[in-house]
Protein backbone atom coordinates (compact mmCIF):
# COMPACT_ATOMS: atom_id res chain seq x y z
CA UNK A 1 0.00 0.00 0.00
CA UNK A 2 2.75 2.44 0.89
CA UNK A 3 4.31 1.94 -2.54
CA UNK A 4 1.26 3.48 -4.23
CA UNK A 5 1.25 6.90 -5.87
CA UNK A 6 -0.97 9.78 -4.69
CA UNK A 7 -3.27 9.06 -7.59
CA UNK A 8 -3.56 5.37 -6.66
CA UNK A 9 -4.09 6.14 -2.98
CA UNK A 10 -6.80 8.61 -3.92
CA UNK A 11 -8.58 5.89 -5.93
CA UNK A 12 -8.15 3.26 -3.18
CA UNK A 13 -9.52 5.56 -0.50
CA UNK A 14 -12.48 6.53 -2.69
CA UNK A 15 -13.23 2.85 -3.37
CA UNK A 16 -13.08 2.02 0.33
CA UNK A 17 -10.19 -0.41 -0.23
CA UNK A 18 -8.47 1.12 2.80
CA UNK A 19 -9.05 3.83 5.38
CA UNK A 20 -6.86 6.84 6.00
CA UNK A 21 -6.10 5.50 9.49
CA UNK A 22 -4.82 2.19 8.05
CA UNK A 23 -2.82 4.00 5.41
CA UNK A 24 -1.30 6.45 7.88
CA UNK A 25 -0.37 3.65 10.29
CA UNK A 26 1.34 1.84 7.45
CA UNK A 27 3.51 4.88 6.66
CA UNK A 28 4.21 5.57 10.34
CA UNK A 29 5.48 2.00 10.75
CA UNK A 30 7.79 2.41 7.81
CA UNK A 31 9.03 5.73 9.16
CA UNK A 32 9.71 4.15 12.56
CA UNK A 33 11.70 1.39 10.86
CA UNK A 34 13.82 3.51 8.56
CA UNK A 35 14.09 7.01 10.00
CA UNK A 36 16.95 6.15 12.37
CA UNK A 37 19.06 5.14 9.38
CA UNK A 38 17.95 7.75 6.86
CA UNK A 39 17.24 10.78 9.07
CA UNK A 40 14.42 12.03 6.81
CA UNK A 41 12.17 13.35 9.59
CA UNK A 42 12.95 15.79 12.38
CA UNK A 43 9.54 15.36 13.99
CA UNK A 44 6.88 12.66 13.87
CA UNK A 45 3.83 12.75 16.10
CA UNK A 46 1.83 9.55 15.71
CA UNK A 47 -1.09 10.68 17.83
CA UNK A 48 -1.58 13.89 15.94
CA UNK A 49 -1.25 12.10 12.58
CA UNK A 50 -3.79 9.44 13.48
CA UNK A 51 -6.24 12.03 14.82
CA UNK A 52 -6.04 13.82 11.48
CA UNK A 53 -6.50 10.52 9.62
CA UNK A 54 -9.53 9.67 11.74
CA UNK A 55 -11.12 12.98 10.97
CA UNK A 56 -10.40 12.47 7.24
CA UNK A 57 -12.16 9.11 7.40
CA UNK A 58 -15.12 10.79 9.11
CA UNK A 59 -15.21 13.44 6.38
CA UNK A 60 -15.32 10.72 3.76
CA UNK A 61 -18.05 8.84 5.63
CA UNK A 62 -20.07 12.07 5.64
CA UNK A 63 -19.69 12.32 1.87
CA UNK A 64 -17.43 15.36 2.00
CA UNK A 65 -14.21 13.88 0.56
CA UNK A 66 -12.08 15.60 -2.06
CA UNK A 67 -9.50 13.86 -4.28
CA UNK A 68 -6.78 13.94 -1.59
CA UNK A 69 -8.87 13.55 1.58
CA UNK A 70 -7.12 11.05 3.84
CA UNK A 71 -3.94 10.93 1.75
CA UNK A 72 -0.82 11.38 3.91
CA UNK A 73 2.10 13.68 3.11
CA UNK A 74 5.17 15.12 4.81
CA UNK A 75 5.95 18.80 5.24
CA UNK A 76 9.42 20.29 4.99
CA UNK A 77 10.30 21.69 8.42
CA UNK A 78 10.45 25.20 6.94
CA UNK A 79 6.63 25.41 7.02
CA UNK A 80 5.03 26.55 10.26
CA UNK A 81 2.40 24.03 11.33
CA UNK A 82 0.34 24.98 14.36
CA UNK A 83 1.44 23.15 17.53
CA UNK A 84 4.14 21.26 15.62
CA UNK A 85 7.80 21.74 16.37
CA UNK A 86 9.06 23.83 13.43
CA UNK A 87 12.86 24.01 13.45
CA UNK A 88 13.94 24.97 9.92
CA UNK A 89 16.84 22.58 10.55
CA UNK A 90 18.40 25.03 13.01
CA UNK A 91 19.46 25.08 16.64
CA UNK A 92 18.01 28.60 16.61
CA UNK A 93 14.50 27.12 16.37
CA UNK A 94 15.15 23.75 18.02
CA UNK A 95 12.39 24.46 20.57
CA UNK A 96 10.07 26.53 18.41
CA UNK A 97 6.49 25.27 18.41
CA UNK A 98 4.71 27.19 15.67
CA UNK A 99 1.73 29.21 16.91
CA UNK A 100 0.08 29.24 13.45
CA UNK A 101 -0.14 27.42 10.12
CA UNK A 102 1.62 28.32 6.88
CA UNK A 103 -0.77 28.90 3.99
CA UNK A 104 0.51 25.70 2.35
CA UNK A 105 -0.22 23.70 5.51
CA UNK A 106 -3.65 25.30 5.81
CA UNK A 107 -4.44 24.34 2.21
CA UNK A 108 -3.28 20.73 2.65
CA UNK A 109 -5.25 20.41 5.91
CA UNK A 110 -8.34 21.88 4.25
CA UNK A 111 -8.01 19.28 1.46
CA UNK A 112 -8.16 16.59 4.16
CA UNK A 113 -4.52 15.54 3.75
CA UNK A 114 -2.80 13.94 6.73
CA UNK A 115 0.55 15.23 8.03
CA UNK A 116 3.04 12.39 8.63
CA UNK A 117 5.68 14.67 10.09
CA UNK A 118 8.19 17.44 9.46
CA UNK A 119 11.15 16.63 7.24
CA UNK A 120 14.83 17.32 7.72
CA UNK A 121 16.48 20.06 5.67
CA UNK A 122 19.61 22.15 5.33
CA UNK A 123 19.61 24.81 8.03
CA UNK A 124 17.34 27.67 6.91
CA UNK A 125 17.34 25.99 3.46
CA UNK A 126 20.98 26.97 2.92
CA UNK A 127 22.72 23.99 1.41
CA UNK A 128 22.72 21.47 -1.43
CA UNK A 129 23.43 18.27 0.51
CA UNK A 130 21.31 18.37 3.67
CA UNK A 131 24.55 18.29 5.67
CA UNK A 132 24.05 21.70 7.29
CA UNK A 133 21.05 20.54 9.35
CA UNK A 134 21.48 20.90 13.11
CA UNK A 135 19.66 17.57 13.40
CA UNK A 136 22.20 15.64 11.38
CA UNK A 137 22.45 14.65 7.74
CA UNK A 138 19.89 12.78 5.66
CA UNK A 139 21.14 9.70 3.85
CA UNK A 140 20.22 8.88 0.28
CA UNK A 141 17.99 5.75 0.11
CA UNK A 142 19.82 4.68 -3.09
CA UNK A 143 23.17 4.55 -1.28
CA UNK A 144 23.57 5.50 2.35
CA UNK A 145 27.08 6.88 1.86
CA UNK A 146 25.86 9.64 -0.45
CA UNK A 147 23.83 12.77 0.15
CA UNK A 148 20.19 13.20 -0.91
CA UNK A 149 20.83 16.76 -2.12
CA UNK A 150 19.30 19.78 -0.49
CA UNK A 151 17.93 21.79 0.88
CA UNK A 152 14.69 19.74 0.74
CA UNK A 153 16.74 16.57 1.32
CA UNK A 154 14.49 15.05 3.97
CA UNK A 155 11.38 15.47 1.81
CA UNK A 156 13.16 13.98 -1.22
CA UNK A 157 14.61 11.00 0.66
CA UNK A 158 11.27 10.33 2.40
CA UNK A 159 9.46 10.12 -0.94
CA UNK A 160 12.25 8.04 -2.52
CA UNK A 161 12.22 5.61 0.43
CA UNK A 162 8.40 5.38 0.27
CA UNK A 163 8.08 6.84 3.77
CA UNK A 164 5.60 9.34 2.32
CA UNK A 165 3.77 9.33 -1.01
CA UNK A 166 4.50 13.03 -1.44
CA UNK A 167 6.02 15.95 0.39
CA UNK A 168 6.21 19.70 0.29
CA UNK A 169 9.49 21.43 -0.48
CA UNK A 170 10.86 24.89 -1.13
CA UNK A 171 13.24 26.06 -3.82
CA UNK A 172 15.33 29.24 -3.61
CA UNK A 173 18.16 28.16 -5.94
CA UNK A 174 17.30 24.54 -6.72
CA UNK A 175 16.25 23.12 -3.34
CA UNK A 176 13.31 21.13 -4.76
CA UNK A 177 14.76 20.14 -8.13
CA UNK A 178 18.31 19.15 -7.13
CA UNK A 179 17.33 16.76 -4.28
CA UNK A 180 14.53 15.36 -6.50
CA UNK A 181 17.17 14.59 -9.14
CA UNK A 182 19.61 13.08 -6.65
CA UNK A 183 16.98 10.78 -5.12
CA UNK A 184 15.17 9.73 -8.31
CA UNK A 185 11.84 11.46 -7.65
CA UNK A 186 9.88 14.32 -9.24
CA UNK A 187 9.80 17.88 -7.96
CA UNK A 188 8.33 21.11 -9.26
CA UNK A 189 9.15 24.72 -8.42
CA UNK A 190 6.23 26.83 -9.64
CA UNK A 191 6.38 30.33 -11.13
CA UNK A 192 7.31 32.80 -8.39
CA UNK A 193 4.10 33.95 -6.70
CA UNK A 194 1.90 30.93 -7.48
CA UNK A 195 2.23 29.45 -3.96
CA UNK A 196 1.96 31.71 -0.90
CA UNK A 197 5.07 32.20 1.24
CA UNK A 198 2.98 32.95 4.35
CA UNK A 199 4.29 30.88 7.24
CA UNK A 200 7.23 29.60 5.23
CA UNK A 201 10.35 30.65 7.11
CA UNK A 202 12.05 33.20 4.84
CA UNK A 203 15.49 32.72 3.31
CA UNK A 204 15.65 34.96 0.20
CA UNK A 205 12.18 36.37 -0.26
CA UNK A 206 12.45 37.39 -3.92
CA UNK A 207 13.50 33.83 -4.86
CA UNK A 208 11.79 31.48 -2.34
CA UNK A 209 8.97 29.39 -3.77
CA UNK A 210 7.24 26.28 -2.42
CA UNK A 211 6.28 23.31 -4.54
CA UNK A 212 5.33 19.63 -4.57
CA UNK A 213 7.67 16.60 -4.48
CA UNK A 214 6.27 13.20 -5.47
CA UNK A 215 6.84 10.15 -7.64
CA UNK A 216 5.07 11.13 -10.86
CA UNK A 217 4.19 14.25 -12.82
CA UNK A 218 0.51 13.53 -12.32
CA UNK A 219 1.03 13.41 -8.53
CA UNK A 220 2.87 16.73 -8.65
CA UNK A 221 -0.13 18.29 -10.40
CA UNK A 222 -2.57 16.88 -7.85
CA UNK A 223 -0.56 18.33 -4.97
CA UNK A 224 0.07 21.64 -6.72
CA UNK A 225 -3.70 21.96 -7.20
CA UNK A 226 -3.92 21.98 -3.40
CA UNK A 227 -0.86 24.14 -2.65
CA UNK A 228 -1.39 26.94 -5.19
CA UNK A 229 -3.73 29.86 -4.74
CA UNK A 230 -3.88 33.52 -3.87
CA UNK A 231 -3.22 34.58 -0.29
CA UNK A 232 -3.47 38.26 0.68
CA UNK A 233 -1.07 37.66 3.61
CA UNK A 234 1.84 37.29 1.17
CA UNK A 235 2.32 40.57 -0.70
CA UNK A 236 3.91 38.72 -3.64
CA UNK A 237 1.18 36.07 -3.93
CA UNK A 238 -0.39 36.48 -7.36
CA UNK A 239 -4.10 36.95 -7.94
CA UNK A 240 -4.88 34.49 -10.70
CA UNK A 241 -7.92 32.36 -11.40
CA UNK A 242 -7.63 28.83 -9.96
CA UNK A 243 -6.51 26.26 -12.51
CA UNK A 244 -6.33 22.48 -12.76
CA UNK A 245 -2.63 21.83 -13.31
CA UNK A 246 -3.40 18.36 -14.64
CA UNK A 247 -5.85 19.57 -17.27
CA UNK A 248 -3.58 18.89 -20.26
CA UNK A 249 -1.71 15.75 -19.16
CA UNK A 250 -3.01 13.73 -22.11
CA UNK A 251 -2.12 16.21 -24.86
CA UNK A 252 0.16 14.60 -27.49
CA UNK A 253 3.61 16.19 -27.82
CA UNK A 254 3.68 16.29 -31.63
CA UNK A 255 5.29 19.58 -32.66
CA UNK A 256 6.60 20.44 -29.18
CA UNK A 257 9.74 22.60 -29.51
CA UNK A 258 12.39 21.70 -26.93
CA UNK A 259 15.17 24.24 -26.41
CA UNK A 260 18.54 22.80 -25.44
CA UNK A 261 20.80 25.52 -24.06
CA UNK A 262 24.41 25.02 -25.17
CA UNK A 263 25.53 26.26 -21.77
CA UNK A 264 23.84 23.28 -20.05
CA UNK A 265 25.99 20.77 -21.94
CA UNK A 266 29.39 22.42 -21.51
CA UNK A 267 32.39 21.71 -19.27
CA UNK A 268 31.55 20.48 -15.77
CA UNK A 269 28.74 18.13 -16.82
CA UNK A 270 29.59 14.52 -15.99
CA UNK A 271 29.36 12.04 -18.91
CA UNK A 272 26.81 9.73 -17.23
CA UNK A 273 24.42 12.61 -16.61
CA UNK A 274 24.90 13.91 -20.15
CA UNK A 275 24.16 10.45 -21.62
CA UNK A 276 20.95 10.02 -19.62
CA UNK A 277 19.69 13.51 -20.50
CA UNK A 278 20.47 13.01 -24.19
CA UNK A 279 18.65 9.67 -24.14
CA UNK A 280 15.61 11.44 -22.64
CA UNK A 281 15.72 14.04 -25.41
CA UNK A 282 15.88 11.22 -27.98
CA UNK A 283 12.75 9.74 -26.38
CA UNK A 284 11.00 13.10 -26.76
CA UNK A 285 11.90 13.17 -30.46
CA UNK A 286 10.18 9.80 -30.81
CA UNK A 287 7.11 11.40 -29.25
CA UNK A 288 7.12 13.99 -32.02
CA UNK A 289 9.07 16.82 -30.42
CA UNK A 290 11.66 18.85 -32.28
CA UNK A 291 14.88 20.14 -30.79
CA UNK A 292 16.09 23.73 -31.02
CA UNK A 293 19.63 24.79 -30.23
CA UNK A 294 19.41 27.80 -27.93
CA UNK A 295 21.76 29.92 -25.86
CA UNK A 296 21.50 31.47 -22.40
CA UNK A 297 24.64 33.57 -22.72
CA UNK A 298 24.59 34.98 -19.18
CA UNK A 299 24.00 31.62 -17.47
CA UNK A 300 27.51 31.46 -16.01
CA UNK A 301 26.81 34.64 -14.08
CA UNK A 302 23.87 33.09 -12.26
CA UNK A 303 25.94 31.48 -9.48
CA UNK A 304 27.86 34.68 -8.56
CA UNK A 305 24.71 36.81 -8.87
CA UNK A 306 22.77 34.38 -6.68
CA UNK A 307 25.51 34.34 -4.03
CA UNK A 308 25.22 38.11 -3.72
CA UNK A 309 21.43 38.46 -3.83
CA UNK A 310 20.36 35.43 -1.76
CA UNK A 311 22.77 36.14 1.13
CA UNK A 312 21.83 39.83 1.04
CA UNK A 313 18.16 38.99 1.45
CA UNK A 314 19.00 36.30 4.02
CA UNK A 315 21.06 38.66 6.15
CA UNK A 316 18.05 40.94 6.38
CA UNK A 317 15.46 38.16 6.89
CA UNK A 318 17.49 36.37 9.55
CA UNK A 319 18.05 39.54 11.58
CA UNK A 320 14.74 38.68 13.27
CA UNK A 321 16.47 35.91 15.22
CA UNK A 322 17.78 37.96 18.10
CA UNK A 323 16.98 35.81 21.14
CA UNK A 324 14.26 38.20 22.31
CA UNK A 325 10.86 37.10 21.04
CA UNK A 326 11.46 33.46 20.11
CA UNK A 327 14.28 31.11 19.28
CA UNK A 328 17.58 30.42 20.98
CA UNK A 329 18.93 32.76 23.66
CA UNK A 330 22.45 32.28 25.01
CA UNK A 331 22.64 31.21 28.65
CA UNK A 332 25.26 33.80 29.58
CA UNK A 333 25.79 37.37 28.42
CA UNK A 334 26.97 40.69 29.77
CA UNK A 335 24.60 43.16 28.08
CA UNK A 336 22.03 43.41 25.29
CA UNK A 337 24.61 43.58 22.48
CA UNK A 338 26.45 40.60 23.92
CA UNK A 339 23.15 38.71 24.20
CA UNK A 340 22.39 39.29 20.50
CA UNK A 341 25.88 38.31 19.42
CA UNK A 342 26.15 35.16 21.51
CA UNK A 343 22.61 33.98 20.84
CA UNK A 344 23.18 34.29 17.09
CA UNK A 345 26.68 32.79 17.24
CA UNK A 346 25.32 29.74 19.09
CA UNK A 347 22.00 29.46 17.29
CA UNK A 348 23.27 29.52 13.70
CA UNK A 349 25.50 26.92 12.05
CA UNK A 350 28.62 27.64 9.98
CA UNK A 351 26.99 27.88 6.53
CA UNK A 352 24.19 30.16 7.73
CA UNK A 353 26.70 32.46 9.43
CA UNK A 354 28.82 32.47 6.30
CA UNK A 355 25.88 33.60 4.19
CA UNK A 356 24.77 36.22 6.70
CA UNK A 357 28.31 37.65 6.65
CA UNK A 358 28.42 37.67 2.83
CA UNK A 359 25.04 39.39 2.74
CA UNK A 360 25.97 41.92 5.41
CA UNK A 361 29.19 42.73 3.57
CA UNK A 362 27.62 43.26 0.13
CA UNK A 363 24.94 45.51 1.63
CA UNK A 364 27.38 47.54 3.71
CA UNK A 365 28.41 51.12 3.03
CA UNK A 366 30.83 51.36 0.12
CA UNK A 367 30.06 47.93 -1.36
CA UNK A 368 26.34 48.17 -2.06
CA UNK A 369 26.68 49.47 -5.65
CA UNK A 370 29.61 47.26 -6.61
CA UNK A 371 27.92 44.07 -5.44
CA UNK A 372 24.23 44.28 -4.66
CA UNK A 373 23.09 46.73 -7.36
CA UNK A 374 25.41 45.18 -9.94
CA UNK A 375 24.00 41.73 -9.15
CA UNK A 376 20.46 43.06 -9.56
CA UNK A 377 21.37 44.44 -13.00
CA UNK A 378 22.86 41.10 -14.01
CA UNK A 379 19.73 39.39 -12.75
CA UNK A 380 17.81 41.32 -15.43
CA UNK A 381 20.24 40.11 -18.11
CA UNK A 382 19.84 36.49 -16.96
CA UNK A 383 16.02 36.77 -16.96
CA UNK A 384 16.19 38.40 -20.40
CA UNK A 385 18.06 35.40 -21.81
CA UNK A 386 15.04 33.22 -21.03
CA UNK A 387 12.62 35.70 -22.63
CA UNK A 388 14.66 35.47 -25.84
CA UNK A 389 14.90 31.67 -25.60
CA UNK A 390 11.15 31.19 -25.20
CA UNK A 391 10.61 32.97 -28.53
CA UNK A 392 12.13 29.89 -30.15
CA UNK A 393 10.89 27.00 -28.00
CA UNK A 394 8.03 25.83 -25.76
CA UNK A 395 10.11 24.26 -22.98
CA UNK A 396 13.80 24.17 -22.12
CA UNK A 397 15.48 20.92 -21.12
CA UNK A 398 18.81 19.98 -19.65
CA UNK A 399 20.35 18.29 -16.65
CA UNK A 400 19.05 19.28 -13.19
CA UNK A 401 22.49 18.92 -11.60
CA UNK A 402 25.93 18.43 -13.16
CA UNK A 403 26.57 15.25 -11.15
CA UNK A 404 24.62 12.49 -9.46
CA UNK A 405 24.58 12.32 -5.66
CA UNK A 406 28.01 12.83 -4.08
CA UNK A 407 29.54 11.33 -0.93
CA UNK A 408 28.74 12.76 2.48
CA UNK A 409 31.50 15.20 3.40
CA UNK A 410 32.87 15.36 -0.15
CA UNK A 411 32.01 19.01 -0.76
CA UNK A 412 31.56 20.38 2.75
CA UNK A 413 35.11 21.77 2.99
CA UNK A 414 34.78 24.04 -0.04
CA UNK A 415 31.61 26.14 -0.18
CA UNK A 416 32.17 27.12 -3.83
CA UNK A 417 32.20 23.46 -4.97
CA UNK A 418 28.93 22.94 -3.10
CA UNK A 419 27.40 26.06 -4.68
CA UNK A 420 28.22 24.78 -8.18
CA UNK A 421 25.90 21.81 -7.58
CA UNK A 422 23.07 24.24 -8.37
CA UNK A 423 24.60 25.72 -11.51
CA UNK A 424 21.68 24.66 -13.75
CA UNK A 425 18.86 25.50 -11.36
CA UNK A 426 19.72 28.94 -9.96
CA UNK A 427 19.01 30.97 -13.11
CA UNK A 428 15.40 29.72 -13.06
CA UNK A 429 14.84 31.25 -9.60
CA UNK A 430 16.51 34.51 -10.61
CA UNK A 431 14.09 34.74 -13.56
CA UNK A 432 11.11 33.58 -11.45
CA UNK A 433 10.27 30.84 -13.97
CA UNK A 434 8.77 27.42 -13.20
CA UNK A 435 11.16 24.46 -13.31
CA UNK A 436 10.91 20.77 -12.53
CA UNK A 437 13.02 17.65 -12.33
CA UNK A 438 12.00 14.12 -13.29
CA UNK A 439 14.06 10.91 -13.21
CA UNK A 440 15.58 9.95 -16.58
CA UNK A 441 18.11 7.20 -15.86
CA UNK A 442 21.00 6.10 -13.67
CA UNK A 443 24.76 6.57 -13.61
CA UNK A 444 27.26 3.71 -13.65
CA UNK A 445 26.98 3.38 -9.87
CA UNK A 446 23.19 3.04 -9.89
CA UNK A 447 22.45 6.58 -8.71
CA UNK A 448 19.52 8.44 -10.30
CA UNK A 449 19.85 11.23 -12.89
CA UNK A 450 17.33 14.07 -13.14
CA UNK A 451 16.04 15.75 -16.29
CA UNK A 452 15.24 19.42 -15.77
CA UNK A 453 12.26 20.89 -17.62
CA UNK A 454 11.94 24.69 -17.54
CA UNK A 455 8.70 26.28 -18.68
CA UNK A 456 7.61 29.79 -19.52
CA UNK A 457 5.87 31.86 -16.85
CA UNK A 458 2.67 30.13 -15.60
CA UNK A 459 3.12 27.13 -17.89
CA UNK A 460 3.12 24.55 -15.08
CA UNK A 461 0.29 22.64 -16.79
CA UNK A 462 2.30 22.50 -20.03
CA UNK A 463 5.40 21.22 -18.20
CA UNK A 464 3.39 18.56 -16.39
CA UNK A 465 1.98 17.45 -19.76
CA UNK A 466 5.52 17.18 -21.15
CA UNK A 467 6.69 15.18 -18.11
CA UNK A 468 3.61 12.94 -18.00
CA UNK A 469 3.88 11.94 -21.66
CA UNK A 470 7.49 10.87 -21.05
CA UNK A 471 6.43 8.89 -17.99
CA UNK A 472 3.82 7.04 -20.07
CA UNK A 473 6.56 5.59 -22.30
CA UNK A 474 9.40 5.20 -19.77
CA UNK A 475 9.59 3.72 -16.29
CA UNK A 476 12.50 5.61 -14.66
CA UNK A 477 10.09 7.18 -12.17
CA UNK A 478 8.90 3.73 -11.06
CA UNK A 479 12.29 2.41 -9.94
CA UNK A 480 12.71 2.06 -6.19
CA UNK A 481 15.94 1.89 -4.19
CA UNK A 482 17.07 -1.62 -3.29
CA UNK A 483 15.31 -2.99 -0.22
CA UNK A 484 12.52 -0.40 -0.49
CA UNK A 485 8.93 -1.07 -1.57
CA UNK B 1 39.88 43.23 -3.94
CA UNK B 2 41.26 41.26 -1.01
CA UNK B 3 39.15 40.69 2.10
CA UNK B 4 40.86 41.24 5.43
CA UNK B 5 40.28 40.05 8.98
CA UNK B 6 38.98 43.55 9.75
CA UNK B 7 36.32 43.17 7.04
CA UNK B 8 35.19 39.89 8.58
CA UNK B 9 35.05 41.36 12.08
CA UNK B 10 33.21 44.45 10.85
CA UNK B 11 30.58 42.38 9.00
CA UNK B 12 30.24 40.09 12.03
CA UNK B 13 29.64 43.12 14.27
CA UNK B 14 27.05 44.57 11.87
CA UNK B 15 25.37 41.16 11.72
CA UNK B 16 25.48 40.83 15.51
CA UNK B 17 27.33 37.52 15.47
CA UNK B 18 30.15 36.88 17.94
CA UNK B 19 33.23 35.62 16.08
CA UNK B 20 36.49 34.91 17.90
CA UNK B 21 39.90 35.37 16.24
CA UNK B 22 40.34 31.71 15.27
CA UNK B 23 36.88 31.59 13.71
CA UNK B 24 37.46 34.88 11.92
CA UNK B 25 40.60 33.42 10.33
CA UNK B 26 38.79 30.34 9.06
CA UNK B 27 35.87 32.47 7.87
CA UNK B 28 38.27 34.74 5.99
CA UNK B 29 39.62 31.76 4.04
CA UNK B 30 36.11 30.60 3.07
CA UNK B 31 34.79 34.06 2.23
CA UNK B 32 37.86 34.78 0.10
CA UNK B 33 36.95 31.75 -2.04
CA UNK B 34 33.33 32.84 -2.33
CA UNK B 35 34.25 36.41 -3.27
CA UNK B 36 36.77 35.04 -5.77
CA UNK B 37 33.81 33.41 -7.52
CA UNK B 38 31.62 36.50 -7.12
CA UNK B 39 34.28 38.69 -8.78
CA UNK B 40 33.20 37.24 -12.18
CA UNK B 41 30.42 39.81 -12.04
CA UNK B 42 32.86 42.68 -12.41
CA UNK B 43 33.81 41.70 -15.98
CA UNK B 44 30.39 42.58 -17.42
CA UNK B 45 29.35 46.00 -18.67
CA UNK B 46 26.12 46.82 -16.85
CA UNK B 47 25.65 50.40 -18.01
CA UNK B 48 22.05 51.23 -18.92
CA UNK B 49 20.55 48.14 -17.25
CA UNK B 50 17.84 48.67 -14.66
CA UNK B 51 18.32 46.68 -11.45
CA UNK B 52 15.81 43.82 -11.12
CA UNK B 53 14.67 43.39 -7.55
CA UNK B 54 11.86 40.99 -8.21
CA UNK B 55 10.74 38.24 -10.58
CA UNK B 56 7.47 39.95 -11.39
CA UNK B 57 7.09 43.70 -11.60
CA UNK B 58 4.25 43.93 -9.13
CA UNK B 59 2.48 46.89 -7.65
CA UNK B 60 1.82 46.41 -3.97
CA UNK B 61 -1.80 45.85 -3.10
CA UNK B 62 -3.61 48.22 -0.78
CA UNK B 63 -6.10 47.09 1.83
CA UNK B 64 -8.55 48.97 4.01
CA UNK B 65 -6.90 50.43 7.10
CA UNK B 66 -8.71 48.25 9.62
CA UNK B 67 -7.66 45.83 12.35
CA UNK B 68 -7.40 42.32 10.90
CA UNK B 69 -5.43 40.50 13.59
CA UNK B 70 -6.91 39.18 16.80
CA UNK B 71 -4.91 39.61 20.02
CA UNK B 72 -2.71 36.52 20.32
CA UNK B 73 -0.14 37.91 22.71
CA UNK B 74 -0.21 35.00 25.12
CA UNK B 75 0.19 32.45 22.35
CA UNK B 76 3.09 34.34 20.76
CA UNK B 77 4.80 34.95 24.08
CA UNK B 78 4.56 31.27 24.99
CA UNK B 79 7.59 30.68 22.72
CA UNK B 80 9.64 33.63 24.04
CA UNK B 81 12.85 33.05 26.03
CA UNK B 82 11.81 35.37 28.88
CA UNK B 83 8.62 37.32 29.51
CA UNK B 84 7.00 38.98 32.49
CA UNK B 85 3.61 40.67 32.75
CA UNK B 86 3.19 40.51 28.98
CA UNK B 87 6.57 42.13 28.31
CA UNK B 88 9.69 40.67 26.70
CA UNK B 89 12.64 40.81 29.09
CA UNK B 90 16.09 41.89 27.88
CA UNK B 91 19.20 43.08 29.75
CA UNK B 92 19.00 46.64 31.01
CA UNK B 93 19.94 49.15 28.27
CA UNK B 94 19.39 52.43 30.14
CA UNK B 95 20.95 53.02 33.55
Amino acid sequence: MSNATLKELSVQLAAGACSSVELSRDFINKINNLNKVLGCFITVDTERTLAQAKSADAQRAAGRAGPLTGVPLAHKDIFCAKNWLTTCGSRMLANFVAPYDAHVVERCDAAGMVTLGKTNMDEFAMGSSNETSYFGPVRNPWNRDVVPGGSSGGSAAAVAARLAPAATGTDTGGSIRQPAALTGICGLKPTYGVVSRYGMIAFASSLDQAGPMARSAEDLGMLLNVMAGHDPRDSTSLERPAEDYNRSLEKPLLGLRIGLPREFFAAGLTPDVQRAVEAAVAEYKKLGATVVDISLPNMELSVPVYYVLAPAEASSNLSRFDGVRYGHRAAEYTDLMDMYKRSRAEGFGAEVKRRILIGTYVLSHGYYDAYYIRAQKLRRLIAGDFVQAFKQCDVIMGPTSPTTAFKLGEKSADPVQMYLSDIYTIAVNLAGLPGMSIPCGFDGGGLPVGLQIIGNYFDEAGMLNVAHQYQLVTDWHQHAPKGIA
Amino acid sequence: MALTLDDVQRAAHLARIAVDDAEAGATLVQLTRVFGMIEQMQAVDVSGIEPMSHAQDLALRLRPDVVTEADQRDRFQAVAPEVEAGLYLVPKVIE
